[in-house]
């Protein structure tokens, strides 16, 4: 139905889940802060909506079609046991990135991006192929709005900004107008 | 068994017991709520189907849904998820007038979705109807909310395809006019038709030798996914 | 002395402890659904009652429930009652459920929600959980709906649906579209600053002049 290059590019930058959808507003207005860190939450991120929308494809295809209505509680229970599973991973693989993520990895499980994700993949009748595209498109793009916030956020600690606005509300503002950025990208791979 | 508040760790078989009944409770409750709501469902959507076919479909009293298979359409009471499936249009008399064909593509802003009415006859689009967009308001979404251009599709010929032409300059009987300043989904509504025929005309049955419409019982309780 | 607690409970989720505007929860739903006054009204309610009912029933429950497993038993509970607005949702007002789409799905991951349960359900009776649910979320829903109404009357020249000016009005489209959401909070967190701001002043003006008298 669609194609593989629109549905990445559809999820990386025309609807991206952060300034389109509204999705992982949390991190993004909290971690936010450093560009390090939000990196590093991105990529986690991005792996954990792979695992998640591979494990949604294969739960729609095989189970949920007799009990469609256990749906939303078993993409939890594969978010929560993903995220458990990648933190043990980390752990075990390197203590010290473990320590700098900290508080963040648990906080993955409660991002609504990567349940809206399997929710939308659900709902368009996404493939096993299309999943992972989308997955990938919107993983990424989630980092590159994280990305892009905290490096201007970094940018203007150094600047003096009038008390009334700093924090989070100059952050919604600022990720209005990156909002209004990324709407440009509409239309990017119109065929006509 | 007394156990000392604070530094109590429950037994395992407690924790599992809990997150079971949890669990157990939980399932049950949305089973209810599922099966109560199951026929109001089904209903809702059976009847948006409905007024979208008779929209597209002029002169259209009775409906059902066709499936290719073995080399034919064939007509089905509940199409196989996935299945391709477009909707046969009956008059009164139950004389076959013509085929509401769903179809999604791209558009500006994220994907289309719409119904056309078809008559293989004429070999003309005789409705179209947007079902699903999310296209830019007050630009895109003309695509629904302008009547000249929603009319445009009244009679429109499909041979050799639809073409989206400037406002004002149609002249072939398949051209129609794209609305000024949104261009570019006008243009993914025709894209989208031509493609969907494309994919469909050599799976529809030659001109009068479409399925009969089948006399069927009201709609069953199956759960549409 | 219980009626008044009762009543600060409710009151606090209002205004004082606003969940959107002061601890800044709950915003992926948020801004997503309030592009009309309707659809933020459909959301605050349904964000009601499900707030609402997990908070009776974790309250009720919470010396039942084993620590080590509260957050997933929280979560269970969360996604049930979820699942049964989405259904009722889906049965009576199919328009609304529309538009909200795969939103109300995600008030399970509303962090007010499950931060409400894991912050007071769990620790307080039954009544003062179920008034500060209810008060959580009559905030939430008061801040939707403001949300909702600016947007909608800017973007759409509309207040549910009825047009408000006449014909020449140019909506300003941006503000029923994403970006429009972000800046209208970020407006709003504006003000509740400048608000803020200026109280505590004039609690310092009053300080320093019972000192000086004093």
């Amino acid at each position: 139905m669609e194609n593989l290059p629109w549905i990445f590019i559809s999820a990386l930058l025309v609807n991206n889940f952060v300034l389109t959808y509204f999705l992982g507003l949390c991190p993004f207005l909290g971690v936010s802060n450093s560009l390090e860190t939000s990196a590093r939450l991105g990529l986690a991120t991005t792996f954990v909506m792979l695992v998640t929308a591979v494990c949604a494809w294969i739960l729609n295809t095989y189970v949920l079609v007799h009990a469609p209505y256990l749906r939303l509680i078993c993409f939890i229970v594969v978010i929560a046991s993903t995220v458990q599973f990648i933190e043990m991973l980390i752990k075990k693989l390197s203590p010290a990135l473990f320590r700098a993520m900290g508080i963040f990895l648990p906080l993955i499980t409660t991002n609504c991006a990567i349940l809206g994700l399997a929710i939308f993949a659900t709902n368009r009748g996404y493939g096993f192929w299309e999943g992972i595209v989308y997955a990938l498109g919107a993983g990424i793009g989630f980092t590159l709005a994280l990305v892009l916030l905290a490096g201007l956020r970094e940018e203007s600690e150094l600047s003096n900004i009038p008390k009334l606005i700093k924090g989070t509300a100059m952050n919604l503002i600022i990720a209005g107008i990156l909002s209004m950025a990324f709407m440009g990208f509409a239309g990017l791979f119109s065929t006509t | 068994m007394t156990v000392p508040k604070d530094t109590s760790t429950p037994s395992s078989l407690r924790l599992v017991l809990t997150l079971a009944i949890a669990g157990l409770v939980s399932g049950v409750a949305i089973i209810g709520i599922y099966e109560s709501t199951l026929p109001t469902i089904t209903a809702n959507k059976a009847r948006e189907l409905r007024e979208a076919v008779f929209k597209v479909l002029p002169g259209v009293s009775q409906m059902q849904a066709l499936v290719y298979r073995d080399g034919q359409l064939v007509a089905v009471e509940k199409p196989d998820k996935d299945e391709p499936v477009v909707y046969g249009g009956y008059d009164e008399q139950a004389e076959f007038v013509g085929y509401a064909m769903p179809a999604a593509g791209p558009g500006f802003q994220d994907t289309i979705g719409i119904l056309y009415g078809y008559q293989p006859g004429k070999k003309i689009v005789v409705g179209m109807e947007v079902l699903e967009s999310r296209e830019t308001p007050g630009l895109g979404d003309k695509i629904y909310k302008d009547a000249a251009f929603v009319g445009g599709f009244s009679a429109l010929s499909v041979v050799p395809e639809i073409v989206a032409v400037k406002k004002g300059t149609k002249s072939q009987p398949n051209e129609i006019d794209a609305i000024t300043g949104a261009t570019i989904s006008s243009k993914a509504v025709v894209r989208i038709i031509n493609e969907t025929h494309a994919n469909w005309s050599a799976q529809l049955s030659a001109p009068g030798s479409e399925p009969q419409l089948e006399a069927k019982e009201k709609t069953g309780t199956e759960a549409e996914q | 002395m219980k009626k008044n607690q009762s009543q600060e409970e409710f009151i606090k989720g209002v205004w004082r402890d606003n969940p959107v505007f002061v601890q800044v929860l709950g915003m992926c739903p948020m801004l997503a659904v309030t592009n009309s006054a309707v659809n933020a009204i459909a959301m605050g309610m349904a964000t009601f009652f499900v707030l609402v009912g997990s908070s009776f029933l974790v309250s009720t429950f919470r010396h039942v429930i084993p620590k080590q497993v509260r957050i997933s038993c929280f979560i269970i509970i969360i996604a049930t009652f979820v699942t049964i607005a989405d259904y009722t949702l889906l049965a009576l007002v199919p328009a609304v459920h529309k538009e909200l789409g795969a939103f109300i799905p995600l008030i399970v991951a509303n962090c007010l929600i499950l931060g409400r349960q894991e912050a007071f359900a769990s620790k307080h009776p039954t009544k003062l959980a179920v008034l500060d649910a209810m008060g959580m979320a009559s905030g939430f829903l008061l801040a939707l709906l403001s949300l909702g109404a600016i947007r909608e009357i800017l973007g759409d020249g509309a207040l549910f649906g009825v047009k408000l000016f006449g014909e020449n009005f140019e909506p300003w489209v941006i503000m029923i579209l994403p970006p429009g959401g972000f800046l209208t909070l970020g407006v709003i967190l504006l003000f509740f600053n400048w608000f803020k701001f200026k109280k505590d002043e004039f609690l310092e003006d009053v300080a320093a002049a019972e000192r000086s008298e004093g």
